[in-house]
């Protein structure tokens, strides 16, 4: 059997973040990933090579055994329903934070609370856990606009600087979770490949806020 | 419902066409029969239970599985079984009564009211052996070396038998009184090996290094049979009886490569599917190629408890789809015997005696439409001077 690894990340911040750490191993992509359209990436190591998938897909991808070994965002596995993946190192990159925010200038609310989000799982999960019945709203991107236009009370969203939030009279409320990327491994790779996926892992780990 | 898609099927419900179903029924065949031959007695057990039946001591992952009905006879909840070992238990433990060992196997669809994997099946076809009566590392040996001889009947090539022990996660948490959510935090953390998750939750609860310590050692034991030495050192500090699960293990790969040579037994001590019921021993196997496990088992002792009669138990089951779709694909064309509609004697005597020969013979429907041989048809039967004998079609 190929002890081949198939990496699947996202492009933007968790590429950015990543390719740094894989730069400490000795691989590097054989073409620059920010201006190539290719989808699957050679790296300089003839047994490793990247796929380049949607942020969303990857534990799709992942759990399914197409890649054996994924980068992807806790928010994004917090979400996930699927149970067959590990999540073995996390990898620092990619920071941000997920939090409850609410128009700057609350008004208290009469009745049911109205959250925005992408983050449907999560969000019922934490409202949940305090004991309160909120309607949830699912929305795809521009969280912010919809306290501004009265479509949902709250959001739970992603932030980073908070620059976003304040811009449209936000301010954050809870904060929910701390998120960072995490390495991800299919169970039935990390058991059948661990001769590769193990030194792989051990060699990241070493790397990792270094 | 829409003209154009009436016809299609539910999401994770498949059928088995020809050929496939054929090679399908003789897999079947050939794994109940090797379970004869080791003393297992074939079992029907039924479709539907009361639910409250279905779920006595398994876990709360079950009662999700299991599609539920209104019995409008008794008023009772019915449940569709999602797992049919259960139904063993309650059978070995309820309706047998034996004093003996008992071995029981079993064939037979069950539903699931969700995939176990994204786009995998909501109906596996569930084929699976169980020991009852003996607690024993040899009674869980037994069970491996059959799982992993029913996966070489159907031709499986590169496996992998994943051992962990339910007891070592129960011995470790036992000390730590936690509270329900937290042991189920940590069984997560575990389950997805985020050693991360595992350290900020032992500091943050402030757990003393003797418990947590060991804890955090799990998810690096995993790996060929040094793990277990390594496991030896690595959890000295966490008790007797996290000692004997080890040993138990031991033991137990011990006997299994006794009978099979080079069996591919490998061990995971963080590995928990399954630990709802599992009680001892238990284990997933994965074969090269396929991103999810393909047979699954262990010891399973509580069970009997909750029908009135704690017997010892350990078992595996595997989805006979799942196990046909990576078997060996070598079937031969279908080869069948045309029979033309003719009154001339010897004609209907010919047929029968192909027939018990094993040979398929198919009867013309005068005027039906179509090519003969598009039916399989590679011989006929036909009058030679007088007498009717096999022949090949004419042409090609």
């Amino acid at each position: 059997m190929s002890d081949e690894l198939t990496i699947a990340v996202s492009k933007g911040r968790i590429l950015n973040g990543f390719l740094p750490l894989l730069e400490k191993l000795g691989i590097t992509p054989q073409e620059d990933p920010t201006t190539s359209r290719k989808l699957i990436l050679e790296t300089s190591r003839p047994d490793v090579r990247l796929v380049i998938i949607r942020a969303s897909d990857i534990a799709t991808y992942v759990e399914h055994g197409t890649a054996e070994l994924g980068i992807a965002g806790k928010d994004i596995l917090m979400e996930y329903e699927g149970d067959g993946l590990y999540e073995p190192l996390d990898l620092g990159i990619a920071r941000c934070r997920m939090v409850l925010a609410g128009p700057e200038n609350e008004r208290p609310v009469s009745g049911r609370l109205r959250v925005a989000t992408k983050y449907i799982r999560t969000t019922r999960a934490w409202f949940g856990d305090q004991g309160r019945q909120v309607e949830i709203i699912r929305l795809h991107g521009s969280m912010e606009l919809a306290p501004v236009l009265g479509l949902a009370h709250r959001i739970v969203d992603l932030v980073d600087s908070g620059q976003t939030l304040r811009a449209n009279g936000l301010v954050p409320i809870a904060t929910i979770a701390e998120i960072s990327s995490r390495l991800i491994v299919n169970k039935a790779a990390m058991k059948m490949k661990h001769g590769a996926i193990r030194p792989f892992i051990t060699q990241l780990a070493g790397v990792v806020g270094a | 419902m829409d003209k154009r898609s009436h016809w299609l099927l539910p999401e994770g419900i498949e059928e088995v066409l020809p050929p496939d179903a054929e090679r399908l029924d003789a897999l079947c065949r050939g794994v109940l029969d090797q379970f004869r031959a080791w003393g297992y007695e074939l079992v029907v057990p039924p479709l539907m239970e009361y639910l409250e039946t279905l779920l006595a001591g398994t876990g709360e992952d079950v009662a999700l599985q299991s599609f539920k009905v209104t019995d409008q006879l008794s008023g009772r909840m019915l449940g569709i079984r999602a797992d049919m070992t259960p139904q063993m238990a309650r059978i070995d433990a309820h309706v047998l009564k034996r004093e003996t060992p008992t071995r029981l196997c079993y064939l037979g669809t069950v539903l699931h009211t969700r995939p176990r994997n994204q786009g995998g099946t909501r109906a596996p076809l569930q084929v699976g052996a169980e020991l009852y009566g003996h607690s024993g590392p040899e009674s869980d040996a037994e069970i491996l070396v059959l799982m992993l001889k029913t996966l070489q009947l159907a031709g499986l090539r590169e496996l992998h038998v994943d051992l962990g022990h339910a007891g070592i996660f129960r011995a470790m948490t036992r000390g730590m009184k936690l509270t329900p959510a937290r042991e189920q935090d940590l069984f997560d953390s575990l389950q997805r090996k985020s050693a991360a998750e595992l350290h900020s939750s032992v500091r943050d609860w402030g757990l003393p290094a003797k418990l947590g310590e060991p804890l955090m050692q799990l998810v690096e034991l995993y790996g060929d049979a040094a793990v277990l030495g390594q496991a030896r050192r690595a959890l000295a500090g966490a008790g007797d009886e996290v000692r004997q699960c080890i040993d138990n293990l031991a033991r137990i790969a011990e006997l299994v490569r006794r009978q099979v040579k080079d069996a591919p037994l490998y061990f995971d001590l963080a590995e928990l599917d399954g630990y709802h019921y599992h009680t001892g021993m238990m284990f997933s196997t994965y074969v090269a190629g396929e991103g999810q496990g393909i047979a699954f088992g262990g010891r399973y002792d509580d069970i009997g408890a909750a029908f009135g009669r704690r017997r010892p138990a350990t078992g595996f089951s595997i989805d006979v789809n799942l196990l046909f779709g990576r078997a060996a694909r070598a079937s031969p064309p279908r080869s069948a015997i045309y029979a033309p509609v003719s009154e001339v004697p010897g004609l209907v005597e010919m047929i029968e005696q192909q027939r018990r020969q094993g040979e398929i013979v198919i009867c013309e429907l005068p005027g039906h439409e179509g090519d003969i041989r598009a039916m399989g048809c590679d011989r006929e039967l036909a009058l030679e001077k007088g007498r009717w004998i096999v022949r090949r079609l004419a042409g090609k």
